[in-house]
C-alpha cells in the first residue's frame, strides 16, 4: 500500500497539487482521472520521485520516502515498475534487451534464468516470439505491452502507468487494461493508473480518484461514479455522449 | 548574462554526476566499446579523406609560395608537417568532430529525454547522466587522439602525394619532414585533442540531456551543441596555446 500524505507540489507560482492525502491499495487498481492539465503525471512522478515535493510525506508499506537515503532509495526503485506514457522503450535495444535491462542491473541471474524471465514476461504480455525485434519495428500497442513486460521483469510490489491506452485503438486499449488490472491481482501489485479515458474506468477502476485543479474532490468505485452528486465529476464523467445517453437511459 | 551563468552551473552539476563511479563495470566496458565505434571508428574515413586532401593543397601552396631559388626546397615539407600537428589535425579536425559527433550525441540523448527514456533509467534506479554520458567522454577521450595522429600521417603522406605533383622531390620533401623536428609540439597536439575531446562530447551531451519538448527542441538542442562546442574548442585553442607554447 502507497500511502500519500499532504502532498503538495508547486512549479514556480503555480500550485499543481494542493494538500493530497490518499490511500493506494495494494491488489487493486488505484485509478487516478481528470482533464488535461488537472495534474495527473505530476502527482505520479512525485510518487515515483522524478519530481521533488514542497510538502507532505509519501509512505510505500509504511516506510517513509522523505526519510530514506540515496541507497534506500535505490532499493525501492528495483521494486518500482513504470509504465510510461510513450512506453519509453530504450531504441538502441531489442525487445528481450529491454526487457533483460532491469534483470542485468540489478540481479545476478544467469543469462539462461535471465532469457527464461524475458519470456516469461513476454508470454504474460501475450507477446511471444517478439524477442528480437527492436522498438522501431514494434506498433503503438506492442510497444505498450513490451513496457509493461519491462515494467514487471523485477516482480515490482508498485506499478505505475501514466495513461496506459492514450493513442490506442478501443480493441487494444480493453487489451492493456485487463492486462493491468490481471497482472494486478495475480501479483498482489499496488497499481496506480492515470487515465482520462472512460472506458478504462468502467473497465477497471477499483479504487478511483478524481482530481480536479489539483485537489482530489471525489473518491469511490466505478459503480458509485455515475451516482455522484459532485458537479465537476459529472461534468468531467458525462462529457461523452455516450455516458450520458447511459444515464438518462437509467433514469427512465 | 545570469541566464549564462546558471547554465554553466548546471552543466558543472551535471559533470559532478556523470563523473561517479560506474556501478556495473562489465555494463561499463560494453557500452565502452560501443562508443568507440560510435564517436570514434565511425569518423575515421571522414577524417582521413578531409587530413590526405589538406596535406595535398597545404604543400602545393607552400610550393607556390616559396618559388624563390634562394629558399631552400626541404623547407616545403616542414612547413607541411608542422601545420598539421600544431593547428590542421587537431583544431580542424575538432571542428569537424564538434560537427558530425557533437550533433550525434545531442540528438541522441535529447531525443532519449524527451521520450521519457532517460526518466525511465532514472527510476530504474540507474545514474542517468553516468550511464549515457561517461562513456562517451571516455571514448572520445582515448580515441580522437589516435585519429589525429592518424590525421597527421595521413596529411603527410597527401602532402606528398601533392608534391610530387607539382614538382617537389622526394628527397626534399622527407628531408623537410626530419628537420627540427620538436617531439613537445606532438605533445601540445594530443593535449589540445584530449580537451577538444571533453569539450566536444560533454557539451553535447549537456544540451541533450536538459532538452525539453518535442521532436523540433532536439534539433535545436543539436545545432546550439555544435556551435558552443566549436567557438570553445576555438577559445581553448587560444588558452592552451598561451599557456604551452609562449
Ligand atoms: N516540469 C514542469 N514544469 C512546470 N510546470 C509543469 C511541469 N509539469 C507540469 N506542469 C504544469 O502542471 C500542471 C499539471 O500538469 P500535468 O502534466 O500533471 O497534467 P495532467 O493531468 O497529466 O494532464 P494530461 O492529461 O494532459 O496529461 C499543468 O498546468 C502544467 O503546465
Ligand atoms: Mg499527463
Amino acid at each position: 500500500m502507497i500511502e500519500v500524505q499532504s502532498l503538495s507540489k508547486s512549479f514556480k507560482e503555480n500550485l499543481v497539487l494542493d494538500n493530497i492525502s490518499v490511500k493506494l491499495e495494494r491488489g487493486k487498481t488505484n485509478l487516478i482521472i481528470g482533464e488535461s492539465g488537472s495534474g495527473k503525471t505530476t502527482f505520479l512522478k512525485c510518487l515515483i520521485g522524478l519530481h521533488s515535493i514542497d510538502n507532505g510525506e509519501i509512505l510505500f508499506d509504511n516506510r517513509k520516502f522523505s526519510k530514506m537515503n540515496d541507497k534506500n532509495i535505490r532499493k525501492l526503485r528495483q521494486e518500482i515498475g513504470v509504465l510510461f506514457q510513450g512506453g519509453a522503450l530504450y531504441d538502441y535495444l531489442s525487445v528481450e534487451e529491454n526487457i533483460m535491462f532491469p534483470l542485468n542491473m540489478f540481479t545476478k541471474l544467469s543469462l539462461k534464468e535471465k532469457r527464461e524471465r524475458v519470456n516469461f514476461c513476454l508470454s504474460k504480455v501475450n507477446l511471444e516470439k517478439t524477442n528480437d525485434l527492436f522498438p522501431s519495428e514494434l506498433s503503438g500497442g506492442m510497444t505498450k505491452r513490451v513496457a509493461i513486460a519491462r515494467a514487471i521483469a523485477l516482480n515490482p510490489k508498485y506499478l505505475f502507468c501514466d495513461e496506459p491506452n492514450s493513442g490506442l485503438d478501443p480493441k487494444t486499449a480493453i487489451l492493456i487494461d485487463n492486462l493491468i488490472l490481471e497482472i494486478t491481482e495475480e501479483f498482489n501489485i499496488t497499481t496506480i493508473v492515470n487515465t482520462h479515458d472512460m472506458n478504462s474506468v468502467i473497465q477497471i477502476g477499483s479504487n478511483i480518484l478524481f482530481i480536479h485543479h489539483g485537489k482530489i474532490l471525489w473518491r469511490g468505485n466505478k459503480n458509485d461514479l455515475t451516482k455522484s452528486k459532485n458537479n465537476e465529476l459529472n461534468n468531467f464523467v458525462f462529457a461523452s455522449k455516450l455516458f450520458k445517453t447511459l444515464r438518462n437511459e437509467n433514469f427512465t | 548574462m545570469l541566464k549564462y551563468i546558471k547554465e554553466i552551473g548546471r552543466y558543472f552539476i551535471l559533470m559532478k554526476k556523470v563523473f561517479s563511479f560506474p556501478e556495473k563495470k562489465d555494463i561499463f566496458f560494453k557500452q565502452l566499446f560501443n562508443e568507440f565505434e560510435k564517436v570514434g571508428l565511425s569518423s575515421l574515413s571522414i577524417v582521413l579523406i578531409i587530413s590526405f586532401f589538406v596535406g595535398g593543397v597545404v604543400t602545393i601552396q607552400q610550393a607556390i609560395n616559396i618559388d624563390d631559388p634562394l629558399i631552400p626546397k626541404y623547407l616545403i615539407g616542414f612547413v607541411t608537417r608542422d601545420a598539421l600537428i600544431l593547428e590542421f589535425s587537431p583544431t580542424m579536425i575538432a571542428l569537424i568532430l564538434a560537427g558530425k559527433v557533437g550533433s550525434n550525441i545531442a540528438s541522441e540523448i535529447g531525443s532519449m529525454r524527451i521520450s521519457e527514456q532517460i526518466d525511465a533509467l532514472e527510476i530504474m534506479g540507474i545514474n542517468s547522466a553516468s550511464y549515457l554520458v561517461l562513456p562517451k567522454i571516455i571514448a572520445s577521450i582515448l580515441f580522437f587522439p589516435i585519429l589525429v595522429i592518424l590525421s597527421i600521417f595521413i596529411g603527410i603522406f597527401g602532402g606528398w602525394i601533392g608534391g610530387i605533383s607539382i614538382g617537389v622531390t622526394t628527397a626534399d620533401f622527407v628531408l623537410g619532414l626530419q628537420t627540427e623536428f620538436s617531439p613537445f609540439y606532438v605533445s601540445y597536439s594530443l593535449i589540445k585533442t584530449v580537451v577538444f575531446a571533453f569539450l566536444i562530447t560533454s557539451i553535447s551531451a549537456f544540451y541533450g540531456y536538459f532538452t525539453k519538448g518535442g521532436a523540433l527542441e532536439v534539433g535545436k538542442s543539436s545545432t546550439t551543441a555544435v556551435v558552443n562546442s566549436s567557438i570553445l574548442i576555438l577559445i581553448f585553442n587560444f588558452i592552451i596555446t598561451e599557456l604551452l607554447l609562449t
